[in-house]
C-alpha cells in the first residue's frame, strides 16, 4: 500500500521585503525551500512508512527546479518521486491545481493501492488550504484536516483513526481508507537527512510526468482551469503615524503624552 | 491603399520591466500560444523575441503589470508614419482584443448573497454573524437577498439569531446526521441547496471547520474560492471583488471568480465588524431534508475532547492587548505586560517568535499564523513588525508601538510610536497611571 505526500516548493517568505520606495518584492536572494507545514506531512508519511511498511512517493506540482525539493524528500527516506511540471500547468489556482494531483494520484493508484494522501495544512505563500480539500473532493476520499496526530492505522480494515485541533476543542475520528489528512506543524519534529542518504538522493530518479504523460483537457488545468483570476496586486497601504517625544532620554515625558493623547480620546478612563 | 498593404503596422514584442515580477506562477507562459515564454529559476519569464508577435495575452493576465510592449526604433518610425498618413484615429496600435465571452445569461441565473452559520453543537460562531454584517452590505449594493444557511441538529434557533444580524431569509437542514461536522456530510447538504437555490456569492468563515467545508464545496462545484478575504466589494459588472493578503502577507491580491458561480470567500473572525443585532426582525425559513442517510457516510466522530482552560484568554475578543515581541528578551518580562495589561483591563498576546522560543503559550500568538485581532488598542512591545505579524493587527483602532530600532516596520502601522527601551517606557506608562489614578482618588 502507498502514502502519497504532497509537497510544494515556496520561496521563504519570511525573507521577503518590500521596496519603502517602489512598493514592490524584493525577492532578490530569497531562497525555495519545501513548504514548512509539507515538511511535516513528508515526516508523518515515513514514520506510518516505518511503523506499518507501507511506500512512500512524493509528489509536487511546479517548475522543473522544483527537483531539487524532490531529492529532498528522497533524501530522507521517500521511496518514490514524481515531478509533475509542464507549462500547461502554469498560473493555477487552488482549483486547478487539485486537478493536476488527484490525476497524478489516480495514476500512482493503478498501479499500487492508494492508503493515505498527506498534505500539509496550507503552505506559506498561497496560505490558502484549499489543495488538500481539493484532492479529497475530486478523489471521493475521506478528508480529515488538521490532523494533529496520528492514533493508528489499521491495514486489514482499511481504517485510519487520528485527532483533529479545532479552535477549542480536539475530536477524535475514524474513518476509511483512501483518505486525505493535513497536518499541522504540532504532529511532529521532521528528521534530517543523514549524508549516506544524501548522496543516494542525489543520483535517485526523480520521475517527470509532463502533460504528454498526464494527458489532461488543457481547459480543466492551468490558467484556463482556474475558476479565479487575479485582477490586482499592490502593496498594503500604510499611513505612518505620530513619533511620541525622546523615548530614549526621557521615559516618564513619553508615557505623559501617551496618557494625555488616550485619555483625550476616550480610550482610556482614569 | 496599395501604400497600407505593404507597411504592415508594427505589433511590437514584450518586455519584462525589471523588479516588478513576483514569480505568480507563469501565468505569462501559460497564456502563451507561440512557447515565446520561458522561465528562469527565479521564476520570471524571459522573452524569445524571435517567437513573440506582440498579442499582448501575457500582459493581460499579468497580475502585477510588469510586463509591456516596446517597440524598435524602426518600428516606431512606421508607426510614426502611420499614424501622419491615418490622422489621429487610427494611432495608437492597439491590439484587437478577443474578449473572453463571458456567459452572463448563465451567471444570472445565480442570485442572492448567502452566509454559512457555523456552530458547534447549536454554539454558533461569532464570524458567521460577522459575515452577515458584510453580506448585507454586498446584497444591498447588488439589490438582492441576504439569506442564511444552518446545518445542524436541532439547530432552528440560529435561524432567529441569523435574521436578528440581517438575514431575511434562512435555508434550514436540520436532522440527527448533522449532529458532529462531518466533511461529507455538510459539503453535500452545502452542494445540494447551492445546485437548488443558486446564490451568487457565498461567505464562510475561515476558521478550521470553515475552510475543511469551503475548499470541498468550491471543488465539488468547480468554483472559484478565495481564501481570507479582508475586504469584499462588488465591481461595476456587478462581480465580487476579494481582496486577501498574498504571498505570505507581503502584497495584497484582489481576486475574482469571473466564469463560475457562487462566488465563494472564507473570512477569518475578527476581521469584519460585528452588525447591530435587531431582535425585532424576523424572516423566512426555507427547510430541506437531508438528502442522504447515516449509512451513507463511514467517517465517525469518536470523541470530541474539550480543551483544558489551562489559558482561557482569547485575545481575539479583548478590547485592549498589551502584545510582546521578540524585543521582551525573555519568559520572565512578560510580568511587566501583564501588569499593564492589568491596568488597562486588557490582555497579554505576542509575536510568533515570542511562541517559538517558549515564552507564551500558542494560543495567545497575533499574526498570518496566529489570529486576527482589531481592539481598540494594540500596544506592541519588542515587536518590529514582521509582515506576517501585521497582517493580524493592522485594522486595529489604535496601534501603539514601543520599540529601540526607529526604523522597525512596527512603526509604519502605528499610530503612536515610541522610540526607546520597553524595559522603561512600560513601567514609565503603569507609573503614570497608578499616579494619575492615586491623584484622582486622594481628590
Amino acid at each position: 500500500m502507498l502514502i502519497v505526500a504532497c509537497i510544494k516548493q515556496v520561496p521563504d517568505t519570511t525573507q521577503v521585503k518590500i521596496d519603502p520606495v517602489t512598493g514592490t518584492l524584493i525577492r532578490e536572494g530569497v531562497p525555495f525551500i519545501m513548504n514548512p507545514f509539507d515538511t511535516h506531512a513528508l515526516e508523518e508519511s515515513l514514520r506510518l512508512k516505518d511503523k506499518y511498511g507501507l511506500r512512500v512517493a512524493v509528489i509536487s506540482m511546479g517548475p522543473p527546479n522544483t527537483e531539487v525539493t524532490l531529492r529532498k524528500a528522497l533524501a530522507v527516506g521517500a521511496d518514490e518521486a514524481i515531478l509533475l511540471s509542464d507549462r500547461a500547468f502554469g498560473g493555477a489556482d487552488t482549483l486547478a491545481t487539485s486537478k493536476v494531483l488527484a490525476e497524478a494520484i489516480v495514476g500512482l493508484a493503478q498501479k499500487e493501492e492508494v492508503a493515505l494522501v498527506i498534505c500539509g495544512k496550507q503552505t506559506i505563500d498561497g496560505d490558502t488550504a484549499q489543495v488538500g480539500p481539493g484532492i479529497a473532493t475530486r478523489l471521493g476520499y475521506s478528508q480529515l484536516t488538521l490532523v494533529d496526530h496520528i492514533d493508528s492505522l489499521d491495514l486489514n480494515a482499511r481504517k485510519i483513526r487520528c485527532r483533529r485541533k479545532l479552535e477549542g476543542w480536539h475530536e477524535v475520528v475514524e474513518a476509511s481508507f483512501p483518505a486525505m489528512i493535513s497536518v499541522l506543524r504540532e504532529i511532529n519534529h521532521p528528521r534530517y537527512p543523514t549524508v549516506p542518504m544524501r548522496l543516494i538522493a542525489q543520483d535517485a530518479p526523480v520521475t517527470l510526468w509532463d502533460n504528454n504523460v498526464m494527458q489532461l483537457d488543457k481547459a480543466t488545468i492551468g490558467l484556463n482551469g482556474s475558476a479565479t483570476q487575479v485582477r490586482r496586486i499592490f502593496s498594503p497601504e500604510r499611513t505612518q503615524g505620530e513619533i511620541l517625544g525622546e523615548g530614549i532620554n526621557d521615559p516618564g515625558k513619553v508615557a505623559q503624552l501617551l496618557i494625555g493623547k488616550l485619555v483625550e480620546k476616550d480610550l482610556l478612563f482614569i | 491603399m496599395a501604400d497600407e498593404k505593404k507597411v504592415k503596422k508594427p505589433r511590437g514584442i514584450v518586455r519584462l520591466i525589471p523588479g516588478k515580477c513576483i514569480a505568480c506562477g507563469a501565468r505569462c507562459q501559460t497564456s502563451c500560444a507561440k512557447d515565446a515564454v520561458e522561465m528562469n529559476d527565479k521564476g520570471e519569464p524571459v522573452i524569445d523575441i524571435s517567437k513573440c508577435i506582440g498579442c499582448r495575452k501575457c500582459i493581460k493576465v499579468c497580475p502585477v503589470e510588469a510586463l509591456e510592449i516596446y517597440f524598435t526604433p524602426e518600428e516606431q518610425k512606421v508607426l510614426a508614419e502611420l499614424a501622419t498618413q491615418a490622422g489621429a484615429a487610427a494611432a495608437p496600435a492597439e491590439a484587437e482584443e478577443e474578449e473572453e465571452s463571458l456567459d452572463l445569461a448563465k451567471l444570472g441565473e445565480y442570485r442572492g448573497v448567502w452566509v454559512f452559520v457555523e456552530h458547534t453543537e447549536g454554539k454558533p460562531a461569532e464570524v458567521s454573524w460577522e459575515l452577515l454584517g458584510v453580506g448585507g452590505d454586498l446584497a444591498k449594493t447588488r439589490g438582492v437577498e441576504l439569506c442564511s444557511v444552518v446545518i445542524g441538529d436541532k439547530v432552528e434557533h440560529l435561524c432567529q439569531e441569523a435574521f436578528t444580524y440581517g438575514a431575511s431569509k434562512v435555508y434550514l437542514m436540520d436532522d440527527p446526521v448533522f449532529h458532529y461536522y462531518r466533511t461529507e456530510s455538510y459539503y453535500k447538504a452545502v452542494c445540494h441547496l447551492i445546485e437548488k437555490y443558486k446564490p451568487e456569492i457565498f461567505l464562510v468563515g475561515a476558521t478550521g471547520l470553515g475552510r475543511d467545508l469551503a475548499g470541498a464545496v468550491a471543488t465539488n462545484l468547480a468554483t472559484g474560492l478565495t481564501a481570507d478575504c479582508t475586504g469584499l466589494a462588488i465591481d461595476e459588472r456587478g462581480f465580487l471583488l476579494q481582496t486577501r493578503p498574498a504571498f505570505g502577507g507581503n502584497i495584497m491580491a484582489t481576486i475574482l471568480t469571473e466564469r463560475t458561480r457562487p462566488q465563494m470567500s472564507t473570512v477569518r473572525p475578527h476581521v469584519m465588524t460585528m452588525p447591530d443585532k435587531n431582535v425585532a426582525r424576523k424572516g423566512e425559513i426555507v427547510r430541506e431534508s437531508a438528502p442522504f442517510k447515516e449509512q451513507d457516510f463511514t467517517t465517525k466522530v469518536l470523541e470530541i475532547i474539550r480543551d483544558s482552560r489551562v489559558d482561557d484568554v482569547d485575545v481575539a475578543a479583548a478590547d485592549i492587548i498589551v502584545s510582546g515581541g521578540r524585543g521582551m528578551a525573555g519568559k520572565e518580562n512578560f510580568q511587566i505586560l501583564q501588569e499593564l495589561a492589568d491596568e488597562l483591563s486588557g490582555v497579554v498576546a505576542c509575536s510568533r517568535a515570542v511562541v517559538e522560543a517558549g515564552w507564551m503559550p500558542v494560543e495567545r500568538q497575533v499574526g498570518q499564523t496566529g489570529k486576527t485581532v482589531r481592539p481598540k488598542i494594540y500596544i506592541a512591545c519588542g515587536i518590529s513588525g514582521a509582515i506576517q505579524h501585521l497582517v493580524g493587527m493592522q485594522s486595529s483602532d489604535v496601534i501603539i508601538a514601543i520599540n529601540r530600532d526607529k526604523q522597525a516596520p512596527i512603526f509604519e502601522v502605528a499610530t503612536y510610536g515610541i522610540v526607546g527601551d520597553v524595559f522603561e517606557i512600560v513601567p514609565a506608562i503603569i507609573k503614570r497611571i497608578r499616579d494619575l489614578r492615586a491623584k484622582k482618588a486622594a481628590k
